[in-house]
């Protein structure tokens, strides 16, 4: 690992600086350029640009138990849910007597003939409860299911079925509305964030910014355990789990660690997701958001720390995209590039770079076959992915 | 109980099994099991298939419970516990390492890693995060790499290795534990003729430093490593001796050698 820069190579560190470029860039771009320059960033961009980012956390907490761990998780959309749910609490009573009820209670409260904050909802007026609960709460429901799971010995695609019907039931949970959450409308309308108003072009630019520096720092996270010894464990439970535990290790002690981190991470991601996006229901938690996630880092690149990042970005953005120009089409396009993904490019974007030099070197060698000798050490990697995943 | 086979308690033992019994479905693949392995010996497995060898090796790794009888470790300073009441990784923690009938190494991890990753110390979940590589673990690791032949593949993929070479990584994965029992599941299976010949030797050169029990099929390789022999047989120990007393013997014979002449023939 480079001492300055987490990256492993020029390609990573290129995406990566990038990446820093863009994050520094697009709020000076709003703050400093007029509205009409052809280089203004509008504030609406901004906030989708947070968005995307939110997104390629919420990847890469997933990366972190599908690609090194070999816990392949489809319910991962329910920490970014919870987290985000969290954090919409305190926003939804910062809304005060601002709503369409003109009363200090959440509308839906108001409407479903509330008097009272319920005790739950109290603590959420103070903003570092929120944060923290959206940090907690994600990572004690991963804690306890963990536990469950991982000492029963779950695993495989029996875990991934257990985690997509987790979050099913949650947001089965989240649908009714006694539950206290706003049933299927969920939470929107929001007015202030730290007393500041949620549309201003400052508020934009500090929840970019704030997006920007959870990814900066999740990805650091990530390559920091990669290169401890922790790291090495991880992707040796993903490769030979037995072996591990026939080693003194207690796998699920190691698994539930890492799921309950990842869930974290997950929860951190939705908290910051919400009030750029401005709305959460129960929709976010759906089993097809988990199945979304599972494809940008698919399409990324799994096992890769860049690759989720660029993966929940590009699908993202094809999304914005498709769901203007083709609207009925998306889901078609989703699942065609998921295909071809998965048939095509077993590494995603981030591999085709060592796809294409083998795919060359294979030409060669079948038109000079003296050189084979020297392919060989570029390909080995790639064929044993393979034959392990 | 004249129907037990004779008993070698003739050195310090470290590991006693008595009366186990486990079923699978009604299965009875151990069946009233007596054994036991004394300190340093080097003792070898044999059996039909569906003896219950490897059944055996679940039991006393933790793998799998017994329904009846015990399992009992003899630590160093003379304190005794029960096996089965624990998890694989405390049995593991206890010195007692185990090697798998096909490789299994770590494949995305180069040599050197696969060592790291054995040694018998910082595995806990914290202590792997802010683990240091000491000069002792080096020095470990080095004698371990020497010993198994790999030191010039250090740094590459275990993955990329060759059939044989995995099964001496592994190998040297347990030796890295330091265990006091090693059980060996078909080390030389897949292994050129050579291999073969280098793997008995190393054996052969472990035993007084560690217990070791070896379950093997080939005959050739049994006879270069074997003192004792334990023979296996519906989950029962049919004989224990030398291993001429063993392939003289026409019980053994007949269910042992005898079925797979038959199975030659067929």
């Amino acid at each position: 690992m480079n001492r300055l820069l987490p990256v492993d190579n020029k390609a990573e560190g290129a995406v990566f600086i990038g990446l820093l470029i863009l994050i520094a860039a697009l709020p000076i771009l709003n703050a400093f350029v007029p509205e009409g320059n052809a280089l203004h960033v509008s504030s609406f961009q901004l906030s989708v640009w947070g968005k995307y980012l939110c997104y390629a956390v919420l990847a890469m907490s997933l990366n972190v138990l599908w690609g090194y761990t070999g816990l392949l998780c489809l319910g991962q959309c329910l920490f970014f849910a919870l987290g985000g749910y969290a954090f919409g609490m305190y926003l939804m009573l910062m809304i005060g007597e601002l709503g369409a009820y003109k009363s200090t209670l959440p509308d839906f409260m108001v409407f479903l003939g509330y008097t009272e904050l319920p005790a739950h909802w109290k603590p959420f007026y103070n903003p570092f409860f929120a944060v923290a609960a959206a940090l907690l709460v994600p990572g004690l429901v991963a804690f306890i299911f963990g536990v469950l799971a991982f000492r029963s010995r779950i695993k495989g695609v029996y875990f991934s079925i257990l985690t997509q019907a987790l979050t099913y039931a949650a947001a089965l949970l989240f649908f009714r509305n006694d539950f206290t959450f706003g049933g299927n409308n969920g939470f929107t309308d929001f007015k202030f964030i730290f007393g500041a108003d949620i549309r201003s072009d400052g508020t934009a630019r500090g929840l970019f910014i704030a997006s920007g520096a959870l990814l900066i720092g999740v990805y650091w996270l990530v390559a920091w355990l990669l290169q401890t010894k922790f790291g090495k464990i991880q992707k040796a439970i993903r490769d030979s789990e037995n072996r591990v535990r026939f080693s003194g290790y207690s796998t699920t002690h190691f698994k539930v660690f890492i799921f309950v981190l990842s869930a974290m991470i997950a929860g951190m991601a939705g908290a910051l997701f919400v009030p750029q996006a401005g709305i959460i229901n129960p929709g976010e938690m759906w089993p097809t958001k988990g199945l979304d996630i599972v494809v940008w880092v698919a399409v990324g690149g799994r096992g890769t720390k860049i690759g989720p990042i660029i993966g929940a970005v590009l699908v993202n953005m094809l999304k914005s995209w498709s769901t203007k120009a083709y609207p009925d089409t998306w889901l078609i396009i989703l699942g065609f590039l998921f295909v071809f993904v998965v048939l095509f490019m077993p590494n995603g974007i981030v591999g085709l770079w060592a796809q294409g030099k083998a795919f060359l070197a294979r030409r060669k060698s079948k038109t000079s076959p003296a050189d084979t000798g020297s392919t060989d050490d570029t390909e080995a990697p790639g064929e044993i992915e393979k034959a392990t995943s | 109980m004249d129907s037990h086979a004779p008993l070698y308690r003739d050195t310090d033992l470290v590991l006693s099994v008595e009366s186990v019994t486990k079923s699978f479905d009604g299965f009875r693949a151990i069946n009233d099991l007596n054994f036991y392995l004394g300190e340093g010996e080097l003792r070898t497995i044999i059996g039909p298939n569906g003896a219950g060898k490897s059944t055996f090796m679940d039991l006393i790794t933790g793998r799998t419970r017994p329904d009846e009888g015990t399992l009992t470790y003899h630590q160093d300073d003379g304190h005794d516990l029960d096996l089965t009441k624990m998890r694989e990784y405390e049995v593991n923690r206890l010195g007692i390492a185990r090697k798998f009938q096909t490789p299994s190494v770590y494949t995305q991890h180069t040599v050197y890693e696969n060592f790291v990753l054995s040694l018998n110390r910082n595995r806990g979940v914290l202590k792997t995060l802010f683990y240091k590589e000491t000069a002792a673990d080096r020095e470990e690791i080095e004698e371990v790499l020497e010993l198994t032949r790999l030191a010039d593949r250090r740094h590459e993929l275990a993955g990329s290795l060759s059939h044989g070479q995995k099964q001496w990584l592994e190998i040297g994965m347990l030796l890295a534990q330091r265990p006091r029992i090693l059980l060996v599941d078909e080390p030389a299976a897949g292994m050129s003729d050579e291999e073969t010949e280098r793997t008995a030797e190393l054996l052969i050169g472990l035993r007084g430093k560690h217990s070791i029990m070896v379950i093997e099929h080939d005959m050739v390789f049994i006879r270069q490593i074997a003192k004792k022999v334990t023979v296996l047989h519906q989950g029962h120990v049919l004989k224990e001796g030398t291993f001429s007393d063993v392939a003289n013997d026409p019980v053994v014979k007949e269910v042992y050698l005898g079925r797979s002449k038959h199975e030659d023939a067929a």
